[in-house]
């Protein structure tokens, strides 16, 4: 009798994890198609992504559509140096991360661990700046980097990263405030200055949360489209992000097989990062979200 | 040097970098963006004061109603689906079933794509008759629209591929479930709770403040909508039904050389967002509940 209901108990239970995976499959079916059709296409000759009934695996290969695509003929201005454009976007990125990491934390390190007058004011008006949309503020600093004649460079793409930014300084400040405040006063006592503290102290206690503050940055810049459209004005200055625009006709007959490998190329690079720092990536979006 | 002035000193020091960037890139922008929103002022000339024109003349601006409309109606049509796929896709990824890693991370990978190559992929998925959303569409029977020509499908459109990127808030979810404590589906348990009544009521309760920061932040996101329509849908298209508030600010700054107008676009756009942020909040006060998380 108990053990007939123990089975039935179980058959049931088995019954919804199958009915789960099957949900779970479907749902993973369904964000990975979009990416699947675009490899798919990226690989294929025109005359076959046209195809009806879709065809998901080419019947060869078309390997030479990358190479194609890294050096294509657009129709609204000729060449397009997506080998240049790639140089472009990550030499900005490198700069923005670098900045970013190096001036959030060292600024953070002021918030958190040294007391000054008027620290808890300018601590509060830095949060209350985080409401304020970009485009609130996008005229005037159009303004400024034009009185600087810094138009048409890659200076306000990344100049500004190298003065903090209110979000990162606040995550990183609640992150040092977690750091026992008895470290430094040995440091001190020892005859560490400030800087000596926040070098050999905090910074290698921090690498996790420098991580999530590198990761997003490069993210953001990588993926960044109003800042460069808003900026850059000669085509060879243009990012990624700016030059797979060209590989779109004006006038139809897109060549979809080649938008959709300099796609995928643009996408690749983010996804290797993210399965590389994939724990980074999950600590810091929960951080992020729930203490932001 | 006393040890105090000696703090004093280094926290000022420590502070600089920002103390210049704030003002530089902040307070001063932000202090001049006022002033020019009651100006007329373009690149080339300089700020010429009109007092409140701008914002006069934007309340007799069609197209400002029409941008606006656009986007207010996207947000309604994105957030509540947002809302509710992605809760209900976290609850499913919270379950305990075996290649859980595998299925996290194919919900979460879309969410990295860069705004503009999605705007190519989802191009190309709605591309005409046959595109291979509509081409799956009709495998199944459905007569589909024309997503990207018609303008009563351009907007439902956008908030298809904003389900597409969703990951981020489901992560967000998943962290908050992960911090339910057991205890209290076990007493639930014992009090003869289905699954059903667990998620309604122990489920939900305890995550509702990870709901409700996701939804202030998707109000701040889809009222800012601007590169994925910018590039699917030139100039708006068609007629109109994408032309979306950030885009015609976008517009009149770039386009039209009307700095003064856009800035006072933009004062409108920043007390939208705080108001309805706050309606947001005082709506989902008495339901969000503090107790665990």
């Amino acid at each position: 009798m108990k053990a007939a209901r123990e089975r039935s108990v179980r058959a049931e239970r088995r019954k919804w994890a199958l009915a789960i995976h099957a949900a779970l499959i479907a749902l993973s079916a369904a964000f990975l198609l979009p990416l699947i059709w675009m490899l798919s296409t990226s690989v294929k000759t025109i005359e076959e992504t046209m195809k009806d009934p879709p065809v998901w695996l080419p019947s060869e290969f078309q390997w030479h559509n990358y190479w194609d695509a890294l050096s294509y003929n657009s129709d609204k201005l000729g060449y397009v140096p997506f080998l240049v454009y790639g140089r472009n976007t990550l030499l900005i990125c490198i700069l923005v991360v670098a900045g970013t990491v190096i001036s959030n934390s060292i600024v953070a390190y002021s918030f958190a661990r040294l007391r000054w007058p008027g620290r808890n004011v300018a601590f509060a008006l830095t949060l209350a700046t985080m409401m304020v949309p970009f485009p609130v503020v996008m005229v005037p600093l159009f303004g400024l980097f034009r009185e600087l004649d810094w138009i048409g460079t890659f200076r306000p793409l990344w100049v500004p990263a190298w003065f903090g930014a209110a979000f990162n300084i606040f995550l990183l400040r609640q992150f040092f405030r977690t750091i026992p405040f008895e470290l430094s006063e040995a440091a001190k006592l020892d005859g560490c200055s400030e800087w000596g503290i926040f070098t050999r102290v905090i910074v290698p206690l921090s690498k996790p949360a420098l991580a999530v503050v590198a990761l997003f940055s490069f993210l953001f810049t990588w993926n960044d489209f109003l800042g460069p459209l808003i900026y850059l004005l000669n085509q060879d200055t243009f990012t990624l992000s700016l030059g797979l625009q060209f590989y779109q006709s004006q006038h139809g007959g897109t060549q979809w097989h080649l938008l959709m490998a300099a796609s995928t190329t643009v996408i690749a690079p983010v996804i290797v990062v993210f399965f590389f720092a994939q724990r980074t990536f999950i600590q810091g979006i929960s951080v992020t979200g729930l203490k932001g | 040097m006393t040890v105090r002035r000696k703090e004093t000193l280094a926290g000022l020091l420590f502070a600089a970098p920002w103390i210049l960037g704030f003002s530089v890139f902040l307070a001063y922008p932000l202090a001049a963006s006022v002033y020019y929103s009651f100006t007329d002022y373009s690149v080339l000339r300089e700020p010429v004061f009109i007092g409140a024109q701008n914002y006069s003349d934007l309340m007799r601006d069609e197209l400002f109603w029409k941008t606006l409309e656009n986007t207010l109606v996207f947000a309604l049509l994105a957030l509540p689906a947002s809302l509710v796929v992605s809760v209900g896709i976290a609850l499913l990824l919270n379950s305990r079933v075996k290649g859980m890693a595998f299925y996290r991370t194919a919900v979460y990978i879309p969410s990295l794509v860069p705004m503009i190559a999605l705007a190519m992929i989802w191009l190309w998925m709605f591309n005409g008759e046959r595109g291979l959303v509509n081409e799956l569409l009709g495998g199944v029977g459905i007569k589909a629209p024309n997503w990207i020509g018609d303008p009563s499908w351009s907007k439902p459109a956008l908030a298809l591929i904003a389900l597409w990127g969703i990951g981020n808030a489901v992560v967000i979810y998943l962290a908050g479930l992960q911090d339910v404590p057991q205890s209290l589906y076990e007493s639930a348990e014992l009090d003869g709770a289905t699954p059903w009544k667990k998620t309604r009521f122990v489920t939900l309760p305890m995550i509702s403040p990870v709901i409700q920061f996701n939804l202030i932040m998707g109000i701040i996101a889809a009222l800012q909508i601007f590169a994925v329509p910018y590039v699917m849908f030139p100039n708006g298209s068609p007629a109109r039904s994408t032309y979306f508030y950030t885009m015609y600010l976008f517009d009149n700054a770039f386009r039209y050389q009307k700095m003064g107008y856009a800035c006072a676009m933009g004062w409108i756009l920043f007390l939208l967002i705080f108001a309805l942020t706050m309606i947001a909040l005082r709506a989902t006060e008495k339901r969000v509940h503090y107790g665990g998380v």
